[in-house]
């Protein structure tokens, strides 16, 4: 029986924020467990983070040489069983590519990199990673992507919106949703999404860089604990 | 074209005479290849090797100096820091993107073949003019390559300077400078491995193209004239996913002890790399160029070897450990080949298709290129404005302000760095943002504090205080973190050095750097010098751009430059004098760049650091800031505009009103002071015998100074933020 949950971050060529993640999993009291891309084990995990970076260079579309990467296929059954996934940036774009979170990720509109702090308003609390907090909440989280701008098609994004798959919206710190808030021109300023069963989640801003006051803002603490919560009752059911 | 074949690679007759003498006949086509590249300004530092011997270089924190690919500095606990700047000009000046991008690459490679992992990226730049389309071309190219990179390879970029000046129309200055960090024990130096003959080199990374071919010689040691694009192909392309990969892979491969020795490959390619690591084992080597892999199979053999194709390393590796190199390579999906094995002799003989097509003395290419003691001329004074301090001045004083702050190389660079990954790794404290950089040590409270700074206005004026300053207020810039300031590192920006004048303008810098590293016991640990950054016989001012390092010893007490909060004492330190020659003030408002720069005192300067680092030691100060650009009125409006803490203050002067406020004299901190820690600080500014005003204290939402300024400081917010955006046509 482990008292910690055991999260796995999964390492592709041109990750970058993979270490980042295993010591904010680690910072805040879980066991970080080091997965490879080109592997067939997620070593017993209790939960997957797939992280930021360029995976592959990212020099075809953003996550789509990575969803294909040998360990995709254990993480597709891992998700399927109902076990926390979170994609985080390039992790997220991992997860539109293989098919497990609606839409997609393009460039930002304004064709260009963008690195700051930014305000999410959580929509919804039935997923993995915003279990504890309250709808029309806010937590201050960086972003950093050139390709961020998530867009999907009509219908998909009807069902995105009418099923409330959209987890979190770029916001002011009161929760007032506006353009000047939105780093990327998202659709509907949409940062990140679910799946229909909440277990996995994608968002472009980095929650992982957001655990330590000395060098950020701390608004991604309670999206970890919520996983590592989700994780424990995962393995233990 | 009847040039011989020499020249047209860029060497001089005496020194083609030169070759044929160490070799005892005439070079071939691949011989000669080699030696251009080697024997180039840009590698073999021979107009500026005289020079440089003559700077400070040792220190209790020094660890490594000059000669290796970096500097590093002891930060106590077995940790070291590896450090060094470089130039990137003359390929970011041709084509923007690729040429600033493999600029980030290469100094990268510089830190990872001492073994040390990449923690940080400042970028010092120079421009022309954002008023010209073909500068905003170059200025958007470039952040848009360092960004492009930088971001890839999950290194983060949190800091560097830009400023503005005609001549950089032509002759844009990119420089990068990097940081590592390492544990002492593990830095992999020419003493610390130890190869064996009959050890292999191994070539890992990316395949050799025809990419960057006499990027050394024919690109950076010579000035760009009309028809410079034409050099493009001599540009090399980056791939920084490869670049991230070779980090990773160099790193496990260092750790995992398997090398005998480990050298980036960065100008002049193969043959930069295999000289230098086969002379400075004291062996030659057997080279096999056919095993090379290559992009374009018809590669001829001068082409591989002077190829500046991007993400390659050389390692030497004894043959028992071959199979693991070769397995932990393939892991990161790299490519290796065996290019040569160590021989006993000196010799590098190089073979292409069963021929031997070189034969050559490692060391001739590697140490024993030309060294130059070049003419110089003090160029006769020119009769410019004179002493700015001196026009007479009627204008608003409120609008001057506002003029300084919206000088473009005043003006917030936000636009510049919110395109650049500044938290990556975790560890980003302070970031552009901030006076100097401060990165935490992983698994300490220590800070690694960087700074870069160089200013060509004042180096134009007089090239040995314009050094000076660079290393005073690099120093300063640490200080104010409550870092103290252990060594610096270099890249030394001028014209072409067959000109007596800009040789001279070098000497003198050279004479002010070493001058101010002694005064503030901060020694030069390595650097990079660019020359011929001229075109039409005008060149940039003289830039030696300085990149300081300093150790907080515990990160947690770092200050910050803006106010906190209302209601702290303001205080200057140090003097005032009517110092306004190549100042913003001069340059903006008068439109002169004349006089003189500011003196400089470096025991005052010294005393200024001491203070600085101890008062933030005792933690009295809520804030600090350099007193540098633009002076004190332009010192504290930035103070304000950070946090939007408005203050009130009055400067006790006999000084006409505008000097005081515009006067760019050195040795000058803005901080603020908690009224319960003020009785302290001032006792302790009188027992390091600084200068200490109270000027006034902070709160309201206006910036207030004597009667001579009064201003929202959302309105100097926005015209501090607004100008670099408006100067590039977008919508603010």
């Amino acid at each position: 029986m482990n008292d910690t949950p055991r999260v796995g971050v999964v390492t592709f060529p041109g990750s970058l924020d993979d270490r980042d993640a295993l010591h904010a999993i680690a910072a805040m009291g879980g066991t970080g467990v080091a997965l490879w891309h080109a592997d067939h084990d997620l070593r017993g995990v209790d939960a997957v983070v797939l992280p930021g970076g360029f995976s592959y260079g990212d020099y075809l579309r953003c996550g789509a040489i990575a969803a294909r990467a040998p360990l995709m296929a254990e993480i597709r059954s891992f998700a399927e069983r109902g076990a926390p996934v979170l994609g985080i940036c390039n992790g997220f774009q991992i997860l539109c590519e293989a098919g497990l979170l609606p839409g997609a990720l393009i460039r930002n509109a304004s064709l260009r990199f963008v690195c700051e702090d930014v305000w999410l308003r959580v929509e919804t609390s039935q997923t993995c990673v915003t279990a504890g907090l309250t709808p029309g909440e806010t937590i201050e989280v960086p972003v950093k992507h050139g390709e961020g701008q998530w867009v999907a098609t009509s219908e998909e994004l009807e069902r995105v919106e009418g099923d409330g798959l959209v987890v979190f919206r770029y916001a002011a710190e009161d929760g007032q949703l506006g353009d000047a808030f939105n780093p990327n021109g998202a659709t509907n300023r949409i940062a990140g999404v679910r799946n229909a069963a909440g277990n996995v989640v994608g968002l472009m801003p980095h929650p992982e860089h957001a655990v330590d006051p000395d060098v950020g803002p701390t608004g991604g603490q309670p999206l970890f604990g919520a996983l590592f919560a989700a994780a424990m009752s995962g393995a233990t059911a | 074209m009847s040039e011989p074949l020499h020249r047209q690679l860029g060497l001089k007759d005496d020194e083609q005479e030169r070759i044929v003498a160490t070799l005892g006949r005439e070079p071939n086509r691949a011989e000669l290849a080699m030696y251009s590249v080697m024997w180039s300004e840009h590698c073999s530092y021979k107009s500026s090797k005289i020079h440089l011997k003559t700077l400070p270089t040792e220190g209790p924190a020094v660890l490594v100096g000059p000669g290796e690919d970096a500097g590093a500095v002891d930060i106590g606990d077995g940790d070291a820091v590896v450090f060094k700047m470089e130039s990137h000009s003359h390929p970011s000046a041709i084509e923007p993107y690729q040429g600033a991008a493999t600029g980030v690459g290469g100094i990268v490679r510089d830190i990872i073949s001492m073994g040390a992992r990449p923690v940080a990226l400042l970028d010092p730049l120079m421009f022309g003019p954002l008023t010209e389309p073909r500068n905003r071309w170059l200025f958007e190219g470039v952040v848009a390559g360092i960004g492009g990179y930088g971001n890839c390879i999950g290194v983060p970029t949190v800091g560097g300077e830009i400023r503005f000046a005609e001549a950089h129309s032509s002759n844009p200055c990119v420089n990068v400078m990097c940081v590592g960090l390492a544990k002492a024990d593990e830095l992999v130096t020419s003493q610390s491995l130890t190869p064996h003959v009959g050890s292999f080199m191994v070539l890992y990374g990316a395949a050799t193209g025809r990419d960057g071919i006499g990027g050394v010689s024919v690109l950076a040691s010579a000035t760009l004239e009309e028809g410079a694009d034409e050099s493009r192909p001599s540009v090399q392309i980056g791939d920084p996913f490869a670049e991230k990969l070779l980090i990773e892979a160099s790193l496990e491969l260092i750790r995992e002890g398997l090398l005998e020795g480990l050298q980036d490959l960065g100008g002049a390619g193969i043959c930069c790399a295999l000289s230098e690591s086969a002379a400075r084992a004291g062996m030659g080597a057997e080279v096999d160029l056919d095993v090379v892999p290559l992009r374009e199979a018809d590669m001829e053999p001068f082409e591989i070897l002077t190829s500046e194709s991007q993400e390659r390393m050389l390692a030497i590796v004894h043959p028992s450990k071959l199979a693991a190199v070769e397995a932990l390579c393939a892991r990161w999906g790299l490519h290796t080949a065996v290019i040569a094995t160590l021989v006993e002799g000196g010799t590098l003989t190089i073979r292409h298709a069963g021929e031997v097509v070189a034969e050559v003395p490692a060391r001739s290419l590697a140490d024993d290129g030309p060294e130059y003691d070049r003419p110089m001329t003090a160029p006769a004074r020119i009769e410019d404005g004179g002493d700015p301090a001196l026009t007479p001045f009627e204008g608003d004083l409120n609008d001057a302000l506002r003029t300084v702050l919206a000088a473009p190389g005043i003006a917030s660079k936000r636009w510049v760095w919110r395109q650049y990954d500044r938290i990556v790794q975790g560890n980003t404290v302070a970031g552009p943002d901030s006076d100097a950089a401060v990165i935490r040590v992983p698994g300490t409270l220590k800070g690694v504090v960087a700074s870069s700074d160089g200013k060509g206005r004042y180096g134009r004026l007089d090239p040995y205080l314009g050094a000076m300053h660079a290393v005073a207020e690099s120093a300063r810039n640490v200080a104010v973190t409550g870092a103290e300031p252990l060594a610096i590192t270099n890249c030394l920006n001028f014209g072409n050095p067959e000109r007596p004048e800009v040789m001279w303008q070098f000497a003198e810098s050279i004479r002010g750097m070493r001058d101010a590293c002694s005064g503030l016991a901060t020694p030069v640990t390595g650097g990079n010098v660019s020359f011929y950054n001229e075109s039409g016989g005008s060149a940039i001012d003289p830039t030696p751009v300085v990149g300081m390092l300093g150790l907080l010893r515990d990160y947690r007490l770092r200050v910050p430059s803006a106010f906190p909060q209302a209601g702290l004492a303001v205080y200057l330190l140090g003097e005032t004098a009517a110092e306004l020659g190549g100042s913003e003030f001069a340059e903006a408002v008068l439109g002169q760049v004349s006089g003189m720069p500011p003196a400089l005192d470096l025991s005052k300067e010294r005393a200024l650091l001491d203070l600085l680092v101890a008062a933030v030691g005792d933690t009295l100060l809520a804030s600090a800031h350099d007193c540098g650009d633009g002076g004190v009125a332009v010192a504290l409006a930035e103070c304000a505009i950070g946090t939007g803490h408005g203050f009130a203050v009055s400067i006790p002067t006999d000084l006409p009103p505008h000097v005081a406020l515009f006067s760019e004299s050195a040795s000058r901190a803005v901080v603020s002071v908690s009224p319960i820690d003020e009785e302290a600080f001032r006792a302790l500014a009188a027992a390091y015998r600084v200068p200490c005003a109270r000027i006034g204290e902070t709160g309201g939402p206006r910036a207030v100074i004597d009667a001579a300024i009064d201003i929202p400081v959302a309105r100097l917010a926005e015209i501090w933020e607004t100008t670099i955006p408006r100067l590039l046509g977008e919508a603010v």
